[in-house]
C-alpha cells in the first residue's frame, strides 16, 4: 500500500527532475542589500565558474529557512548562510561541512539601538530600564538579530524577552530594524552591527533619532556551508577546491556582495557555541 | 441526481433579521476588542512616511527590462494556474453532492496560498511548480464551490426535458454548464484578478514575481522603486478588461508557459516521501512513544495553538465589522449617483488602490503610524476588503442608474445615500461581506509580521525554525477555523440574499454591465 503510494508520488515528481543539469548551486541568506542580488551574486558565480571549471549559477532566496530548504534538497550545494542557518542546515544534511567565514565573522557583534524618546542611555551591560518596553529582533531565523540578542537578554536579565519588553516583533530583516525603531514603532531593537555601520557611513540613520546603547560580546557569524556529496557528483577534491577558491576571493568589488573584508577558513566546531545557544533558548531540540 | 437545492432553504431577508445579524456581530467585535491585542503607541514616523510619500509620487525604477519580466511572471503564473483551477474546479462542483468532494474543497481552499507556497517548496524546491501549485490548488477549491453554487441556482426546467435516464455529466453537459455557462466566465474573470493578487504575494516567499521585488524594495526603505512596482501592479489591475480577451487567451497561455522560470539546480524528487513520513510529525511520534507525543500535542495546543486561535478570531471579527464602516463610508464616493459621473473617478481610483495594494504593504504602513499590535492589522484589512466590495457595491449602484428603479423625484445627496442607495444595496453588501469574512480570517492569520502571536505568526515561525511538524498542527487548526467560519458565512449570506449566490453571480455582471 505504502509502496504504491510511494511510487505515485515519486512519478509525479519527474516533471522538476527533468530540469537536471549538473550545475553547481549556490546561493545566500537575505540579509543585508537585498537589491540587485542577482547582478551582485551573478559576479560571485562567474567568479567560481572561472575557479572551479563547471557551471555555476547563483539562486536568489527571499528567507533565511527558504536557504536551509533549498540546501536540504540539494536544490543548491553550497550556500552563504548566518551562523544560526548554518548550524540548522549542517543538522539536516549528513557530512556538510563549514569550509569558510568572513574576516569578520569570528567576532561578529549586535548592537541593541534604542529610539531616543525611550530613555536610555549607552552602557556597559543591558539595563533594567529595557523593562516594559517595545522591542523588535530582526528575523526570526536570523543569529544576529535574533538568537545572540535573546541569548544576552536571557543572560543578563534573566528572563525570555516576551516578559522583559511589552510587546516583542519580528522586523524581519535588519534595515526594517533600523526603520522601525528610528520611527519610534518600536522603542528598542538589536541589529547585526555590520548592517548599522554601513548605513552610518551612507548618512541613512539619524542620530538624533536611534542611537547604540549596548554592544554585544563577539560571537561566529556568517559562513560558507558546501553539501557533503559535492566530490562524489563533480569530481574528487571538488571540496577542496570550492574552499580554495573562496579563500583566494580577494577582488574588492565581489567582497563587497557580502560585505566581508576577506574569508578566512572555518570550520563545523567553530559553531559549537552556537548551537549550545540555539539549544539553550529553545530554538533547536 | 444532484443534491437538494438552495431553494429549499427558505428564509425570509427580512430587515428585522438582517438587522439582527448585524447588531449581533458588532456585539461580537465590540466583545473581541479587550481581547485582541490592540493599542496605540506614541511613533515619530514622518520622516519614514515622508519618504514613502515621495517613492510614490516619484517611482523610479532603473532597470525596465527587470520589471517588465517580473510583471510577465505575475501574468504567468496566475494565468496558468486559473487555466488549470477552473476546469478542476468545475469537474469537482459536478462532483459536489459528494460529502469527501466537500471536504475536500473546503480544506485546499482553507490553507492561504502564502502556506500553500511554503509547504510545496519543501518538496519542490523554489520551481514555477510550486508557484503553480501554490495559487492552483486552493483556487481549484473556491471554483469548486462557486461553481457548484452557480448551479443550484439554475432553472430545473431544462433538465426535466431530459430523459430520466441521463444521469451525471451529460445533465451538466446539456443543461446546467449551458445554461450556467455567462456566470461561470464571469465569475473565472473576477477569479483570475484574485489570481494575479496570489501570484504577486508569492514573490514575498522566492517567486520571481512583482512580490519579489516589492518586498525587498520595503524592506531596504526603497520607496521610489516600490512605488514603480506598485504603479504597475495597479496598472496591470486597472486595464484588465482591455487586455484580458478570450480570443487572445491561447496566445496569451503560450507566452506564459514561455515567461515561466527555469527551475534552477533542483535534481531530487525524493524528498516528497521524506517529508509527509517523517518531518511532519514529533519525534515521540515517530519514536512510539505514544504518552510522551500527546504531551507534544497537548503543551503545542496550550503555548501556541489556543492562544492563537482566540486572537485570529478577535482580529478576524473587529476587521470584519470595521470593514463594513469602510464599505459604508466609501462607496458612495465611487458612484455615478452620488459622487457624479466625473467625480466618481477619484473615488473608484481610491477604490481601486486600496484593493490592489497588498494588506501586508499596507499594515506595513499602518505599523509606523500606530506602532506594534493588532491595529495596524486590523485597518489593513478592514481597508483592503472594505475596498473590494465598496468597489462591486458601487458598480452594483451605477448599473441600475437611469434603469428601470430609477425616478424623477429620487432624492440626491445624503438623503439618496441613507433612504435609497444603502437599504437597497445592504442585503448584497452583507452578502459579500460574509463571503470575504473566510478570507479575512485567512490572512489575519498571515499578520504575524506585526509581532501579534495570531496563527500565521506561529506557522512562520515554525517554518523558519524548520519545525514542519508544528506547522501542520498549526495549518490544521487554522483550516479547521476557516471551515468553520465558511460554514456559518454561508447560512448567514442565504439570510441576507436568499435568492442570490452573490460572490458567484452578482459581482460580475454588475461589472460587465457597467463596463459594457
Amino acid at each position: 500500500m505504502f509502496k504504491v503510494l510511494r511510487r505515485v508520488l515519486l512519478l509525479a515528481l519527474v516533471l522538476p527532475a527533468l530540469a537536471q543539469a549538473e550545475t553547481f548551486v549556490f546561493t545566500a541568506i537575505p540579509d543585508a542589500d537585498e537589491s540587485r542580488l542577482q547582478q551582485r551574486f551573478g559576479k560571485v558565480a562567474d567568479y567560481l565558474s572561472t575557479e572551479l571549471g563547471v557551471d555555476v549559477q547563483y539562486i536568489p532566496v527571499k528567507s533565511y529557512a527558504a536557504a536551509i530548504t533549498a540546501f536540504r534538497n540539494d536544490q543548491v550545494q553550497l550556500a552563504w548562510f548566518g551562523g544560526l542557518s548554518g548550524v540548522q542546515a549542517r543538522r539536516l544534511v549528513d557530512g556538510s561541512e563549514a569550509l569558510a567565514q568572513g574576516y569578520e565573522d569570528q567576532f561578529f557583534k549586535t548592537y541593541f539601538i534604542a529610539h531616543e524618546s525611550a530613555g536610555l542611555d549607552a552602557g556597559e551591560t543591558l539595563s533594567e530600564a529595557l523593562k516594559g518596553k517595545t522591542f523588535t529582533f530582526g528575523s526570526k531565523g536570523s543569529t544576529s538579530g535574533r538568537l545572540m540578542p535573546e541569548f544576552f537578554l536571557r543572560e543578563q536579565l534573566g528572563e525570555a524577552p516576551e516578559a522583559i519588553f511589552s510587546r516583542v516583533g519580528f522586523s524581519g530583516d535588519h534595515s526594517r530594524t533600523i526603520a522601525q525603531v528610528e520611527s519610534g514603532a518600536y522603542q528598542v531593537g538589536a541589529v547585526n552591527y555590520a548592517v548599522w555601520e554601513k548605513e552610518l557611513a551612507n548618512g541613512e540613520i539619524d542620530t538624533d533619532k536611534v542611537s547604540v546603547i549596548w554592544t554585544t560580546p563577539t560571537y561566529p557569524d556568517y559562513q560558507w556551508t558546501i553539501r557533503g556529496d559535492v566530490d562524489q557528483r563533480f569530481g574528487e577534491g571538488f571540496k577542496a577546491r570550492v574552499r580554495e577558491a573562496l579563500l583566494g576571493m580577494d577582488d574588492p568589488a565581489l567582497l563587497e556582495s557580502f560585505p566581508r573584508k576577506s574569508f578566512v577558513p572555518a570550520s563545523n566546531s567553530d559553531y559549537a557555541p552556537i548551537e549550545d545557544t540555539a539549544k539553550a533558548i529553545g530554538l533547536l531540540d | 441526481m444532484i443534491r437538494g437545492r438552495g431553494t429549499t432553504f427558505f428564509c425570509g431577508s427580512s430587515a428585522r433579521v438582517l438587522n439582527g445579524v448585524c447588531l449581533l456581530l458588532t456585539l461580537v467585535a465590540l466583545l473581541c476588542l479587550p481581547i485582541a491585542d490592540i493599542q496605540i503607541y506614541q511613533v515619530d514616523p514622518w520622516a519614514e512616511l515622508g519618504r514613502m510619500g515621495t517613492g510614490l509620487i516619484w517611482p523610479h525604477w532603473s532597470d525596465a527590462w527587470e520589471l517588465s519580466r517580473a510583471v510577465g511572471q505575475t501574468v504567468a503564473f496566475a494565468l496558468l494556474a486559473v487555466a488549470i483551477a477552473a476546469p478542476v474546479g468545475l469537474l469537482l462542483a459536478m462532483l459536489f453532492h459528494w460529502r469527501s468532494v466537500r471536504i475536500l474543497c473546503a480544506s485546499v481552499r482553507s490553507v492561504h496560498e502564502l502556506f500553500w507556497g511554503l509547504i510545496f517548496m519543501q518538496i519542490y524546491g523554489l520551481s514555477a511548480t510550486t508557484g503553480l501549485l501554490a495559487i492552483l490548488v486552493p483556487f481549484s477549491g473556491v471554483f469548486a464551490k462557486v461553481f457548484a453554487e452557480i448551479f443550484e441556482q439554475q432553472s430545473l426546467e431544462p433538465g426535466r426535458t431530459l430523459s430520466p435516464k441521463v444521469m451525471g455529466l451529460r445533465r451538466y453537459a446539456y443543461t446546467l454548464i449551458p445554461q450556467s455557462w455567462p456566470a461561470l466566465v464571469s465569475y473565472t474573470r473576477y477569479r483570475f484578478e484574485c489570481a494575479l493578487r496570489s501570484s504577486t504575494i508569492l514573490g514575498f516567499i522566492g517567486l520571481p514575481t512583482l512580490g519579489f521585488h516589492l518586498e525587498t524594495a520595503f524592506k531596504q526603505g526603497q520607496y521610489a522603486e516600490a512605488g514603480a512596482l506598485l504603479w504597475a501592479f495597479i496598472l496591470l489591475i486597472a486595464t484588465l478588461r482591455f487586455w484580458l480577451r478570450p480570443r487572445l487567451l491561447p496566445f496569451y497561455l503560450i507566452i506564459a508557459v514561455v515567461l515561466l522560470p527555469e527551475t534552477v539546480g533542483f535534481s531530487n524528487g525524493g524528498y516528497l516521501w521524506q517529508f509527509i513520513s517523517r518531518d511532519i510529525w514529533p519525534a515521540p511520534l515517530l519514536a512510539g512513544e505514544w504518552a510522551q507525543a500527546t504531551q507534544w500535542y497537548i503543551e503545542l495546543f496550550q503555548s501556541q495553538v489556543w492562544p492563537a486561535l482566540v486572537q485570529t478570531l478577535a482580529l478576524t471579527q473587529i476587521a470584519l465589522v470595521l470593514s463594513a464602516l469602510v464599505i459604508l463610508a466609501l462607496y458612495p464616493w465611487a458612484t455615478r449617483s452620488m459622487a457624479g459621473p466625473m467625480m466618481r473617478w477619484p473615488g473608484r481610483f481610491l477604490l481601486l488602490f486600496l484593493r490592489s495594494t497588498p494588506e501586508m504593504v499596507l499594515a506595513f504602513v499602518l505599523l509606523l503610524l500606530f506602532g506594534p499590535s493588532g491595529l495596524p492589522a486590523v485597518i489593513a484589512l478592514a481597508l483592503h476588503n472594505g475596498a473590494l466590495i465598496a468597489f462591486l457595491v458601487a458598480n452594483a449602484s451605477d448599473a441600475e442608474w437611469g434603469g428601470r428603479l430609477s425616478r424623477p423625484d429620487d432624492p440626491s445627496g445624503l438623503k439618496r445615500y441613507a433612504y435609497l442607495e444603502t437599504p437597497r444595496r445592504f442585503p448584497a453588501m452583507l452578502a459579500f461581506l460574509f463571503y470575504r469574512w473566510e478570507v479575512i480570517l485567512r490572512e489575519s492569520a498571515i499578520m504575524g509580521i506585526l509581532g501579534i502571536a495570531t496563527l500565521g505568526f506561529y506557522i512562520d515561525s515554525a517554518f523558519e525554525e524548520i519545525r514542519y511538524d508544528r506547522a501542520l498542527v498549526l495549518i490544521l487548526f487554522t483550516a479547521g477555523l476557516n471551515i468553520l467560519v465558511d460554514t456559518v458565512s454561508r447560512r448567514l449570506r442565504r439570510l441576507a440574499h436568499p435568492e442570490a449566490h452573490l460572490e458567484a453571480s452578482g459581482i460580475d455582471e454588475k461589472v460587465d454591465r457597467d463596463n459594457g
